[in-house]
């Protein structure tokens, strides 16, 4: 089995260490993993908006570099959910459905495909709030949302309780959006803000020393928001807790502490020198 | 450049920086309904398919309407009932003057009608002299205050104990400070009930219409709209065209998710069932079509006439707990309004597709599984096609779009990133969207080394099936 890696452009640029993450836990997990380079983005931005005009082209040009894999695997549940269930700009040729029908969500890949249960490296002594996106609950139904009255289960939190020493903290309102929203953060900024700064309390009001999620787009805006409130809290990429690492960036120079760039470095939640966990 | 067009972002905001008070109680509010929903919801083992069977048997009785509302008719009138069909809101009002006059009214009570709000009714009639008392207390705050309804089934949801106080120390001369919901509930009552023995008619609206036996439904949990059909000897009930149920049978299971999706109650206090008039009094119902038989023509939208006005999404929704009803300008708000409100005007209307996270929740709480979420995501691409996306849109995504689809120009783009201008991801390109988004946050931590360019250092001998 060869997996196609597709990193989204934010985690890309932002969050290279979740990348990293994913590869490795891939690769300890005994997948053959490659990054084609040509890839871009996914298309969910324009087509968000309603855009399919500009969105097809970036559709397209995901497919063809997809398209010869048997399985395409992303940490991020909501680009995921825009290709296996909005990516309809370009018309829908056997190929297309086939690579929308392949890309997993890296959680459920985990679960679904390689059914695999243990990380006995994994070690993340904190406590956690998990943040499930929307787009993992309520399109990929990674988790079971409190809305639907049937048996719940969260498979991010399946895999979090074989990690040693994390400890999992319920939220009160433990799926309400975080208010990123893509486009909506900045276009709707006031209400957008006002949902992050409500998520934020709630997972620091349990105690949680960290916010993991399956998608690094909502804890980019999160942390935005904990780093303006000058709040302790600390966002992490479920990847990261599961490979182990990195929990920061390669050859990071925003970082003035020596020491930090290495990337196997461990988490230093709630301590005054947070510059490698951003 | 926005000329008529409402802009919801605004509006949210306003009543978000308004003051520490009104938002978070707002919240709050509507998240404990949310909450005990939730509980009585589960207290149902079979509620998902009852989910499925309410939204089958509306989607029926939708696809049959014509039949529904014959059968309908033709009962109502055995009870000795008078039936009037109205294509549009105008011929509505015109319906209802026309009635008043013939019975020489001049005071009306009401209580609550989403579609008597929709069609304008109170303005006009007042227009015409005729005066109109609402009967629901928090429509009758929100009238007070020549406000619209702020939300379906609590429509002054929005308003603190101390802007009611307030309000009603202006006009019922109670005392501004005392804001003891006793208090000025009995207040309210006491300066009501008068207006309520004097009218000369009454209307109401009808939460369900059935056909087989040609009689109509209200609930209230203010038994108001009873002592307005009780009292005077003139009723005058509008209901929509998509409010007909075929059976009492059916009636059931929708009286079963109404107050428990809306409140999260087990039951309306009243639910009560009207057969033709009373002795010596005339009933008229007003089957209004406004815009319905065009919106059921529509294939993508048809879906929201299965709607029964429960208030779910709303409850549910993030945003509209954040930024009240009002902010959407117009009488339905939040999710439901976002699918309903463009079917009316798709210009004025051309922003509420994008206030809105798509976080899904409304489509999963909708007792008859309309899939709000997606039709909101429907109508983006309605906008987007009709060219009704704002300035600040089609930049932000013209220059997405132009860098996304060359690698090189996306790489570049990155690197740029990282520089003295820290642009956001490509999709947050714009200089107008970078303030919004530093308005309350810090700038996203841009790494010096992209993933791209680390993987091609670290793996740059691998194979690659396709590069």
């Amino acid at each position: 089995m060869t997996v196609g890696l597709f990193i989204p452009c934010y985690i890309d640029a932002v969050y290279p260490e979740v990348a990293i993450a994913t590869l490795q836990l891939l690769e300890k997990l005994h997948v053959k993993v490659e990054y084609p380079a040509a890839q871009i983005c996914c298309g969910q931005p324009m087509a968000n908006e309603g855009d399919q005009v500009d969105s097809a082209p970036v559709e397209q040009h995901f497919v063809e570099t997809f398209r010869n894999y048997e399985y395409i695997v992303a940490p991020s549940a909501s680009c995921v959910s825009h290709v296996r269930l909005y990516m309809d700009a370009i018309r829908q040729t056997p190929e297309v459905q086939q690579v929308r029908r392949s890309t997993f969500e890296l959680v459920e890949f985990i679960t679904d495909i390689l059914k695999i249960t243990e990380f006995p490296w994994a070690e993340f002594p904190h406590s956690i709030a998990i943040h499930n996106s929307c787009s993992a609950i309520r399109s990929l139904h990674i988790a079971q949302s409190t809305e639907v009255m049937s048996t719940p289960f969260d498979k991010t939190a399946a895999l979090l309780r074989k990690v040693k020493g994390l400890k999992l903290v319920t939220m009160d309102r433990p799926d309400e959006c975080c208010g990123f929203g893509g486009t909506f953060c900045v276009t709707d900024e006031a209400v957008s803000a006002s949902m992050g700064k409500d998520k934020n309390a709630d997972i620091t009001r349990h105690g949680a020393q960290f916010a993991a999620s399956t998608d690094m787009s909502c804890l980019m805006h999160l942390q935005g928001i904990a780093r303006r409130e000058k709040t302790d809290l600390e966002f992490i990429h479920v990847a990261q807790i599961l490979n182990g690492g990195p929990y920061s960036r390669p050859n990071n120079s925003l970082t003035k502490e020596p020491g930090n760039s290495n990337i196997d470095g461990q988490p230093s939640a709630n301590s005054k020198n947070k510059s490698h966990v951003l | 450049m926005s000329f008529n067009i409402v802009h919801p972002e605004k509006l949210a905001a306003e009543f978000l920086n308004k003051d520490k008070q009104h938002e978070p109680q707002h919240d709050e509010h509507l998240w404990t309904s949310r909450v005990k929903r939730d509980k009585e919801a589960a207290s149902i083992p079979e509620w998902e398919e009852f989910r499925e069977l309410a939204s089958r048997i509306k989607q029926h009785t939708l696809t049959h309407l014509d039949q529904y509302l014959e059968q309908f008719e033709i009962n109502a009138v055995k009870h000795g009932a008078v039936v009037h069909w109205a294509r549009t809101a105008e011929e509505h009002n015109q319906i209802v003057l026309d009635i008043l006059r013939q019975h020489s009214v001049k005071d009306v009570i009401k209580s609550k009608s989403m579609l008597q709000e929709e069609c304008g009714m109170i303005p006009f009639l007042e227009k015409h002299g005729i005066s109109v008392t609402e009967s629901d207390l928090g429509e009758r705050i929100q009238q007070l205050d020549k406000e619209q309804p702020s939300h379906i089934v609590v429509p002054a949801v929005h308003k603190t104990k101390e802007d009611i106080a307030r309000l009603f120390a202006r006009h019922i001369g109670t005392d501004p400070n005392n804001t003891d919901a006793h208090y000025l509930n009995d207040s309210m009552r006491k300066h009501a009930r008068p207006l309520f023995l004097k009218a000369q008619a009454a209307m109401t609206g009808a939460n369900f219409a059935i056909a087989e036996t040609g009689s109509f439904v209200v609930c209230t949990n203010e038994g108001n709209a009873d002592i307005g059909a009780s009292l005077p000897p003139l009723h005058i009930a509008s209901i929509g065209i998509e409010k007909l149920i075929p059976t009492t049978e059916d009636l059931a299971i929708f009286i079963r998710m109404l107050s428990r999706s809306a409140l999260g109650s087990k039951i309306t206090q009243y639910t009560s069932h009207f057969s033709g008039p009373r002795k010596n009094s005339e009933l008229h119902i007003i089957l209004t079509d406004n815009g319905r038989s065009k919106r059921l023509g529509m294939p993508e939208f048809w879906e929201s006439l299965k709607c029964i006005r429960c208030g779910a999404c709303m409850n549910t929704c993030p945003v509209f707990r954040r930024s009240s009803g009002l902010s959407y300008g117009a009488v339905y708000g939040g999710p439901i309004g976002i699918i309903l409100d463009p079917t009316i005007d798709e210009k004025k209307y051309s922003e509420l597709p994008y206030h809105s996270s798509l976080c899904g929740s409304c489509t999963e709480v909708c007792p008859v599984k309309i899939d709000i979420s997606g039709q909101i995501r429907q109508w983006r691409r309605v906008m987007a096609d009709h060219k009704r996306l704002s300035l600040i849109r089609r930049l932000a995504f013209k220059a997405g779009a132009a860098v996304l689809s060359r690698p090189k120009l996306f790489r570049a783009a990155e690197a740029g990133a990282y520089g003295s201008i820290k642009l956001l991801p490509h999709f947050l390109i714009y200089n107008n969207l970078f303030n919004a988004w530093g308005k309350h946050r810090e700038m996203p931590p841009f790494a010096k080394e992209t993933f791209h360019d680390w993987y091609q250092k670290n793996h740059e001998n691998d194979e690659h099936i396709q590069d």
